[in-house]
């Protein structure tokens, strides 16, 4: 997961998307484009009404034509800015949309017949439940099912991920993706898409915007600033009755500056680019959203479902302690155990060997392979160990095994051990059953060794938490997030684990009903769960989580499922959903009041410049002592357009998010956009006022 | 201003916050359905009415069924007082031999009392019989009341609902929001007014010879009886002309400070009662800061204002310093007896109500002065606001700023577990435009149309102040008039008929939406990453949406009446 050699490194103002966007930005100008966005569709109207009256007045020679001519750029410029900040947030995806077309090569498939012989047949040409055979080096035509054989995969075309994976019929990983290449062996694939329908051209339409369909979230922020639209339609065309009453009628310019500036252009301008964004932001971070509606769903999350291992432990345990029963020495137990597992190139076997090896120096002896006879685990014995025919080679200095014309040892689960010892009509002694069980009580695994029908003592197999899962369990409580650890260790083990990670809760012996009984659960409560999981048997749960993340390497059920994949197959993936779900939320209702605190200013600016001809005391009014009404006016109208600019980064970027509870967010942000919102503009205008005074515009 | 007059201000805000709790706490129980200690002697009354209406209290209503309800039961009742009008020169307890009123001043009586404005476009004593008086305009004063209760009520069920769909039966709640609660209250308080010696008669008027040998008519009435539901019932008609600054209808500083509490106490009250019944009565008590925060920035504005007095009095000579002997500051169009901090505090109270009852002349007060009202109207009234109406017009700004400032905590904005969604969101703002809309266009084609300008009394930014208060004052539901305009047009009846009900009905059913959708939705439950709404920050929140929607409204138009009015007196205008 180090390397992903997609879009991460585009700077904002990458010279090629800022060049297509602002083609874009000219190409919606198209009223139909326009309509969609009622706030800046109001501004282009009135930026075409201010252009036929600048029209008119030029023709007529009569009119205050520099003013008006300013006046009306400014207006289209706002038009465009907003289109452009939409256009550079589409070009972004389109970017990344290019790099995936690379991977779409065209490619032949070797189709079975009905009679099981082989037919060439385009890519394009391959059909739902179609079967394809590919061999090493070849592409994987369409996405599919393995069916048949098991094969290396190089993946990095999606997922970036250079170091191939295993692929193989039946298990949790027999999806394949189009696109990717066959390293070796052969694979029989059952077609599952249409072409069109394929992850690829799913990934593709995402990105670039195109199958993006506006959020519920979004959806009231739009009739929210629609009706703000019209509140202020409503004001101002009612102003000038006012000021024909008050002796001081309005041009029209005046009139169209003043709504442009009260009217929400900040957010209305930028609010399909944050959106566009917020889904751009989870590609970069390898996870594709089947919909805007997850990501918002995502930031609403109450609940975390994290498999344990894998999440919160590193995927395998570890030998940490060996606890001797009474009467046998800490290093007869170590050799045993070492012996024992020698053989074992599981990770916990290795960990076995090496704990034995450095700690207690247990030499292990040199036994010709002959002298060895290795027993495997198998899921009915659930023990594995090693039976040695000559025992009096063994140079320990024990007393009792050198009787013993040969050594059986065996290490396993304490019941599987306890009927082998029983078999061999040996004793358990009662001093096992408090070690086993301080063991799990500390979040170990215990492996209790034992040698023929005598038990010796207990392994300790430590599961390791993952650095820093802690502070992010933290981060987590303090957004009100509760995570719950899902494991299928005893209820014992599963709360020491919980513990040392620092999880709220844990879900222990998880059978998948467990984990869908704990999701309905949940959600009778009100609750918004996530969660991640891969296997045909995750499907119903993915299904049911209100944000539900399936691994790439997993089942096909399990992507179709869940409504996000993770390319990377890192469960721990989840909070970064999460929290790219709460900064799109967050960067929406920040611009939001940022937008409205704004029109305050602007009041300042442009209520004393209408009418300070008429009522000259209104100048009392103009508390940024503006130069002149012409220039106060168009100085709001400059501001009103440049902050969409200035902004395009922010809305793209998302603003800066740090994990806290939602008083302390609240807090800070209606400090930084509320506040900020209300003053910032005074030292916008008024510095706009300065240079258009000093450059004469106005 | 003086160390008294805060004091007095203190006093009675003080005495609002002490009802607060025992009141709201009351309310919650009737509404609940819950026994409360006048049950034994209302209980049987209540079952009576609905043996005789047939209403099944256990019916639960959907929003849509619970808003026809009110409808048809305002129809019916502002039919059944326009008609009222028409006829009572044939009907009874008539001793002054009125004759019916004219219809379109009919027409805007019944808008008015239905809606609970009482904007009186007539003087009471001179229009309207005393069986109009009791059975017509007391009637509408309590059961207009009780339906802005109701639908107030109707809103916090919906919030409180778990999946319910229901938010009540608005026939329950009408006959017990009477019942239980608005009319001991004004049994109470009408002895209370008789005890400070506001009169309760059906004598025909006195007429009397003064020592200057002039023949003075003395009007009667039964005062006391309809002046309590007044103030309680936020309806603010008086029954006199002078409204609460006759001697008759307002005689002393304890009947002064009654009416003003009377006109918070059931407002104040349902902030405890929306803590009781949603289950956070911290975040009751929020929204009562918010509210209590409001009032006082608008009561020091005005009294600040007023007390500063008249400039260009002062140099021309007048003494407008406050001294044992004088009040100071701008006593025009106020009573001497109440001076100028009552007489400001009243201002406030009555326009952050939607009451609309008067001590003084709002038309008389400074620039800045008068302004306090008018933009306390124009916020729509929710500083403690209207009985119920203050309530729900509250509530849709909270929606509006969880929605707004909810999204900065990232997640979908929530009110008390409840999600702001689409639907809410376009209801808010629904009343908010419709609201700015009403006011701002009549008021506009008034200022540039005959109609409109004829029955302005005063030239320039007074005039158009003139026009502006009287359209807000209609669509908010307030009833006090700015004064200086002639409002017993056609034009000024009917357009003042037709803001009044709008300003009514379109501000009353989104909230029935909203709360009907409440209702329908799961409740979502609290942790550390919800919306704040208990917290002296959420306090502020909301006042500074109810500010800013307020003042971006109407700010352009405000600047041209009050705010440019204010800026020539200072240089010497005046109108």
């Amino acid at each position: 997961m180090a390397t992903h050699p997609k879009t991460h490194a585009l700077s904002i103002w990458d010279p090629h998307i800022v060049r297509r966007a602002s083609i874009d930005a000219l190409r919606k100008l198209h009223p139909r484009t326009m309509a969609r966005n009622p706030v800046m569709f109001v501004v282009e109207i009135g930026s075409v009404l201010a252009t036929w009256r600048l029209a008119q007045g030029i023709l007529s020679g009569s009119g205050h034509v520099g003013f008006e001519l300013q006046i009306t750029g400014w207006l289209w410029l706002t038009v465009l800015f907003a289109n452009f900040a939409e256009a550079m947030a589409e070009g972004r995806g389109k970017a990344q949309a290019d790099t995936l077309r690379r991977a779409r090569t065209e490619t032949v498939a070797n189709r079975e017949g009905a009679d099981g012989m082989l037919e060439q047949v385009p890519a394009p040409g391959l059909r739902k439940g179609d079967v394809v055979r590919v061999t090493a080096g070849e592409v994987i035509p369409v996405d599919g099912e393995i069916i048949e054989g098991v094969a290396s995969v190089d993946e990095s075309a999606i997922t970036g991920e250079s170091a191939p994976v295993i692929r193989e019929s039946g298990g949790d990983r027999s999806a394949v993706t189009g696109g990717t290449r066959v390293l070796s062996d052969w694979i029989r694939v059952r077609i599952t898409a249409n072409p069109g329908e394929t992850f690829l051209d799913r990934m593709i339409s995402l990105v670039e915007g195109a199958a993006r369909q506006k959020t519920p979230n979004e959806i009231a922020l739009n009739i929210l600033l629609a009706g703000l639209t019209i509140v202020f339609l409503i004001a101002v065309i009612t102003l000038q009755p006012f000021a024909v009453y008050s002796g001081a009628p309005q041009s029209l310019f005046v009139l169209i500056s003043l709504l442009v500036c009260l009217i929400p252009t900040t957010i209305g301008g930028l609010l399909s680019a944050i959106g566009i964004a917020g889904m751009d932001r989870l590609v970069q971070h390898n996870v594709l959203a089947m919909s805007g509606r997850a990501v918002e769903a995502a930031g609403d999350v109450h609940t975390l479902l994290l498999d344990k291992t894998g999440t919160i432990t590193l995927g395998n345990r570890q030998a940490s302690d060996f606890l001797p029963l009474p009467g046998v020495s800490q290093a007869r137990l170590a050799e045993a155990a070492l012996l024992a597992s020698l053989p074992d190139e599981t990770p916990e076997g290795r960990s076995i060997v090496s704990l034995a090896r450095e700690t207690y120096r247990a030499q292990g002896p040199r036994f010709a392979e002959g002298d060895m006879t290795f027993v495997p685990f198998t899921a009915q014995t659930r023990m594995s160990g090693v039976d040695l025919r000559l025992a009096a080679a063994v140079g320990h200095g024990g007393s009792t095994t050198t009787l013993v014309p040969s050594r059986a040892i065996r290490k396993g689960a304490a019941d599987a051990i306890d009927r082998w010892v029983r078999a061999q009509e040996g004793q358990v002694p009662a001093q096992l059953a408090p070690i086993v069980e301080r063991v799990a009580r500390a979040g170990g695994t215990p492996l209790v060794v034992a040698e023929g029908a005598e038990p010796l003592g207990v392994i300790h197999l430590k599961d390791i938490v993952k650095s820093g899962m802690r502070e992010r369990f933290a981060h987590l409580r303090a957004m009100g997030i509760k995570t719950v650890m899902i494991t299928g260790d005893n209820p014992l083990t599963a709360a020491a684990i919980a513990s040392e990670a620092g999880v709220d809760d844990f879900l222990a012996q998880a059978t998948p009903e467990d984990k869908m009984t704990l999701i309905k659960r949940e959600q009778a409560e009100g609750k918004l769960v996530a969660m991640t999981g891969d296997g045909t048997n995750d499907a119903p749960a993915l299904a049911q989580a209100d944000v539900g993340v399936a691994m790439n390497t997993g089942t096909q059920a399990a992507k179709e499922a869940g409504n996000m994949v993770d390319l990377d197959s890192n469960p721990t993936k989840l909070i970064e959903i999460v929290e790219i779900g709460k900064q799109l939320l967050i960067t929406r209702g920040a611009l939001t009041t940022f937008s409205i605190a704004n029109d305050l200013a602007k009041y300042f600016a442009i209520i004393p410049a209408m009418f300070v001809v008429a009522f000259p005391h209104l100048q009392a009014l103009n508390i940024m002592r503006l130069q002149t009404p012409e220039s106060a006016i168009l100085s709001a109208v400059i501001f009103n357009a440049l902050i969409i600019i200035a902004l395009v980064p922010l809305a793209l970027r998302g603003v800066k998010y740090r994990p806290a509870g939602a008083a302390a967010l609240l807090r800070r942000n209606l400090l930084v956009y509320g506040l900020g919102g209300i003053l910032f503009p005074f030292l916008g205008i008024k510095a706009i006022d300065l240079i258009v005074a000093a450059l004469g515009l106005a | 201003m003086t160390l008294n007059g805060w004091l007095q201000i203190l006093f009675f805000l003080a005495t609002v916050a002490l009802v607060t709790r025992p009141l709201g706490a009351y309310m919650a129980r009737v509404f609940n359905g819950e026994p409360t200690w006048l049950a034994p002697v209302v209980r049987p009354c209540e079952r009576l009415v609905f043996r005789l209406t047939g209403v099944d209290e256990q019916h639960e209503m959907r929003w849509t069924e619970y808003a026809v309800s009110l409808l048809l039961f305002s129809i019916v009742s502002m039919l059944v007082l326009y008609a009222m009008q028409r006829l009572q020169a044939f009907l009874p307890w008539n001793p002054q031999h009125f004759p019916a009123v004219a219809p379109d001043l009919a027409f805007n009586t019944a808008a008015s009392f239905t809606t609970n404005t009482n904007w009186q476009a007539y003087s009471g004593e001179s229009t309207m019989s005393y069986f109009t008086q009791m059975a017509g305009l007391a009637y509408h004063n309590f059961v207009s009341a009780a339906v802005g209760l109701a639908v107030a009520i109707a809103f916090v069920r919906g919030i409180a609902a778990r999946e319910r769909g229901t938010i009540g039966n608005f026939w329950v709640d009408l006959v017990r929001g009477t019942l239980y609660i608005l009319l001991p209250i004004a049994i109470v308080g009408a002895l209370f007014l008789v005890s400070q010696g506001v009169v309760q008669n059906l004598r025909a008027y006195d007429t009397v010879h003064t020592v200057e040998g002039a023949v003075q008519t003395i009007a009667q009435g039964p005062v006391a009886s309809q002046e309590a539901i007044k103030q309680f019932g936020t309806n603010g008609g008086g029954f006199f002309n002078a409204n609460s600054a006759h001697p008759f209808e307002n005689p002393t500083p304890l009947s002064n400070w009654f009416a003003m509490f009377a006109i918070f106490a059931i407002p104040s009250a349902l902030t405890y009662t929306l803590g009781r019944m949603t289950g956070s009565q911290r975040h009751g008590w929020a929204v009562w800061a918010a509210m209590a925060f409001l009032f006082v920035a608008g009561v020091t504005t005005a009294y600040w204002a007023e007390a500063r007095g008249n400039p260009l009095l002062t140099s021309a000579g007048a003494d407008q310093t406050v001294s044992a002997l004088s009040s100071g500051g701008n006593m025009e169009g106020k009573e001497v007896r109440f001076g100028i901090a009552n007489t400001a505090l009243f201002a406030t109270v009555t326009t952050d109500a939607s009451c609309g009852a008067v001590n003084g002349w709002h038309d008389s007060f400074t620039a800045l002065g008068g302004l306090v009202p008018l933009a306390n109207i124009q916020l729509s009234e929710v500083v403690f606001g209207g009985v119920g109406a203050g309530m729900y017009g509250v509530l849709v700004y909270i929606i509006l700023a969880v929605f707004i400032a909810g999204l900065m905590v990232g997640r979908t904005p929530e009110y008390l577990g409840k999600k702001i969604q689409a639907f809410e969101v376009q209801m808010a703002m629904l009343t908010v435009l419709v609201f700015s809309l009403v006011i701002l266009a009549f008021t506009a084609v008034s200022s540039v149309t005959t109609h409109g300008t004829a029955g302005i009394f005063n030239a320039g930014p007074h005039g158009l102040s003139e026009l502006l208060y009287a359209y807000s004052s209609a669509a908010g539901n307030n009833g006090s008039a700015f004064g200086g305009l002639s409002a017993n047009t056609l034009w000024f009846n009917t357009t003042l008929g037709l803001t009044m009900l709008i300003g009514r009905f379109f501000m009353l059913i989104p909230p029935l939406a909203i709360a009907g959708s409440l209702s329908r939705k799961k409740l979502v439950p609290e942790s550390s990453g919800t919306f704040p709404v208990t917290t002296p920050l959420f306090s502020g929140l909301l006042v500074g949406v109810i500010v800013i929607v307020g003042a971006l409204t109407f700010f352009p138009a405000l600047s041209l009446g009050p705010v440019v009015e204010h800026f020539l007196m200072q240089s010497g205008q005046v109108f």
